[in-house]
């Protein structure tokens, strides 16, 4: 079966081969020409969801949406078997982190892409039904999305006895009404259910007990695109895709936004250097400016500097340079950007958008904010700089339920930890002197 | 200039729920396993018809969805696109997350802010708009990015403002 599928950009660049500029391929027929729902009919035509859950473990998929958890392995949590109960599979299409943009691209321009992975994949947990949960801001994408899967309904691809195989699914683009947390997992199924989105304390982890009390798999976009390739193709096929650039497999779909000449997104192999990627792809700092820090991977990544262009872009070497790959789309700051009022509007951000639930994070992302306002106007006190650095450990890794206030603090720790200097130039200059 | 005011939320009046929301919200409601799922649905379906969650909706909506009207209220005030206060005609949201920063929407901002009279959370005299700021919307390669109603625009500039705005009646 493999044999037939003919693109040649397909062996390197899987998710995106098919995508062409201002041209959203929601057509079924269209779709099924370029090889689409391939790997459905090849589940259908003999796979066991263990076989299904075994390819997707060996390809050593990681989770796209920003922790790197191996998928497979999420998967290999919930419980199958004829006692299992009902089952979920939620597709976490909450798209917020600041600086990303990847999934908006795959689910308007590749809508069936999706939902063939979300059948794949709700076939190998054995789930009843399956949610996308959509940003409602992503209007054209929920438009593409609703309809691609009444076109897969009319082909017996979606609904009861797929493909004749007696096995039904329901699919339902759920839109979403603002709110980052709601990107957080155990958060997003709160608000699924139609509560405020407060994360919920884990464990239970949601593979045991998640949406309605039931077992439920939440997979980023990105991550379940991934699962109809390597069906088609293989788990040897995908690893084989970065080798020699990392030891995670696969593309990554990696971007630039900031002032770089070419702004965008490219599918390239994982553990890619930044540097190409800045440099090559984005085509480098717009003219007259230098790079001065880059973020790897939204706004709850730690900070970067030049010197580690070189790294590749994968979640271990990222991860060992004190940061995280996160998302994998980079924003970079150039040399005139004050990195006091980036970490300002950074800390806003997350001021803003927490939930409220935790202490630590409600009470003291408006405190840092507090300050970084008066050392953006020159007027902090000394004795800011030693509360910030207090403040990343306070809100810290345990301090709350979820990872909303230690990611906020990532960006605040290493500013502090390489532009030390210019939060001190914000220390009002009497202060400064009466403190010696 | 005003700021949202409560002048409109009068509860002298019953709120009857129209016939056609009622059907809607039932169909969102079948979407799921437990009705209270739909309440962002069902909420949106109201937003619709009158531009924000009226008071009075509240107890009928939530008598659909077989939850307290206290818990819907915590649910439709947790959301920021769950308007429980008038908006005007035409609501404008502007990304202000970091990349748009490092892309300078502060420009886009002000242009918006002076050409309007309003800064962000307000609502113009003739209700013709509202300034929200915005999560990170997703297209940062071309920022400064916002959105007007259901509408996104890219890479704009301050030259472009009053033409945007002109387009919104």
């Amino acid at each position: 079966m493999t044999n037939s599928i003919s693109a040649k950009l397909g062996d390197t660049k899987p998710l995106t081969y098919r995508v062409v500029e201002n041209q959203p391929l929601v057509d079924l027929k269209q779709y099924e020409a370029q090889d689409g729902y391939l790997a459905l009919r090849k589940v259908f035509a003999g796979m066991s969801p263990a076989d299904v859950q075994g390819e997707v473990k060996n390809a050593n998929l990681r989770g796209r949406g920003g922790a790197g958890f191996p998928a497979g392995i999420k998967w290999s949590l919930i419980p199958m078997g004829p006692d299992a109960g009902d089952k979920y599979l939620v597709c976490n299409a909450d798209e917020m982190e600041p600086g990303t943009f990847k999934d908006r691209l795959l689910m308007e321009y590749l809508p069936h892409q999706l939902v063939e992975a979300m059948i794949i994949a709700a076939f190998a947990i054995q789930a009843k039904r399956a949610y996308i949960f959509l940003r409602g801001e992503y209007v054209l994408a929920a438009k593409n999305l609703n309809e691609a899967i009444a076109q897969a309904e009319a082909a017996g691809y979606l609904g009861s006895n797929i493909l004749g195989s007696g096995w039904n699914l329901d699919l339902h683009v759920h839109t979403g009404a603002g709110r980052y947390i709601c990107g957080e997992e155990t958060a997003l199924i709160n608000s699924l259910e139609g509560r405020r989105a407060n994360p919920r304390a884990k464990p239970p982890f949601p593979q045991i007990a998640g949406l309605w009390g039931r077992p439920t798999i939440v997979n980023n976009v990105e991550t379940l695109c991934c699962i109809p390739h390597i069906i088609n193709r293989g788990a040897e096929w995908f690893k084989a895709l970065s080798q020699g650039k990392s030891t995670d497999a696969g593309t990554k779909i990696y971007g630039v936004s900031g002032k770089v000449k070419k702004p965008g997104l490219w599918e390239l192999p994982i553990g890619t250097t930044a540097r190409e990627i800045i440099e090559e792809h984005a085509g480098g700092m717009k003219e007259g400016l230098r790079l001065k820090a880059w973020l790897p991977g939204g706004a709850s990544t730690d900070f970067l500097t030049p010197d580690h262009l070189d790294l590749a872009m994968d979640f271990d070497t990222i991860m060992k340079a004190g940061s995280r790959m996160g998302t994998g789309l980079i924003m970079v700051v150039d040399h005139t950007q004050s990195m006091v009022s980036a970490v300002r509007n950074l800390e806003e951000f997350f001021a803003r958008e927490s939930c409220g639930w935790c202490t630590p994070c409600r009470d003291g992302l408006p405190w840092s904010v507090k300050m970084l306002r008066a050392l953006e106007r020159g007027e902090g006190k000394p004795e800011y700089l030693n509360i910030l650095q207090q403040l990343t450990r306070q809100l810290g890794p345990g301090k709350t339920f979820c990872a909303h206030a230690p990611g906020a603090m990532e960006p605040l720790q290493s500013a502090l930890k390489y532009f030390r200097s210019e939060f001190e130039q914000g220390i009002a200059p009497a202060t400064a002197a009466a403190h010696g | 200039m005003i700021i949202c005011t409560d002048n409109n939320r009068s509860t002298a009046q019953p709120y009857i729920l129209a016939d056609e929301d009622r059907a809607e919200i039932a169909h969102h409601i079948h979407h799921y396993d437990d009705a209270r799922a739909a309440s962002i649905d069902a909420l949106k379906v109201i937003q619709r018809r009158h531009g924000w969650v009226p008071d009075g909706a509240i107890q009928p909506v939530a008598d659909l969805l077989g939850i307290s009207a206290a818990d819907l209220e915590g649910v439709a005030t947790f959301y920021s696109l769950i308007f429980r206060k008038p908006v005007g005609r035409n609501v404008i949201k502007i990304c202000d997350s970091i990349a748009c920063h490092l892309t300078d929407y502060q420009v886009v901002q002000q242009a918006i802010e002076q050409q309007l009279g309003v800064g962000l959370g307000q609502t113009t005299q003739d209700d013709r708009y509202t300034l929200l700021p915005i999560c990170c919307l997703g297209a940062c390669d071309k920022a400064p990015v916002l959105m007007i109603n259901d509408n996104t625009h890219f890479n704009v500039t301050p030259e472009q403002v009053p033409a945007l705005l002109e387009a919104y009646k």
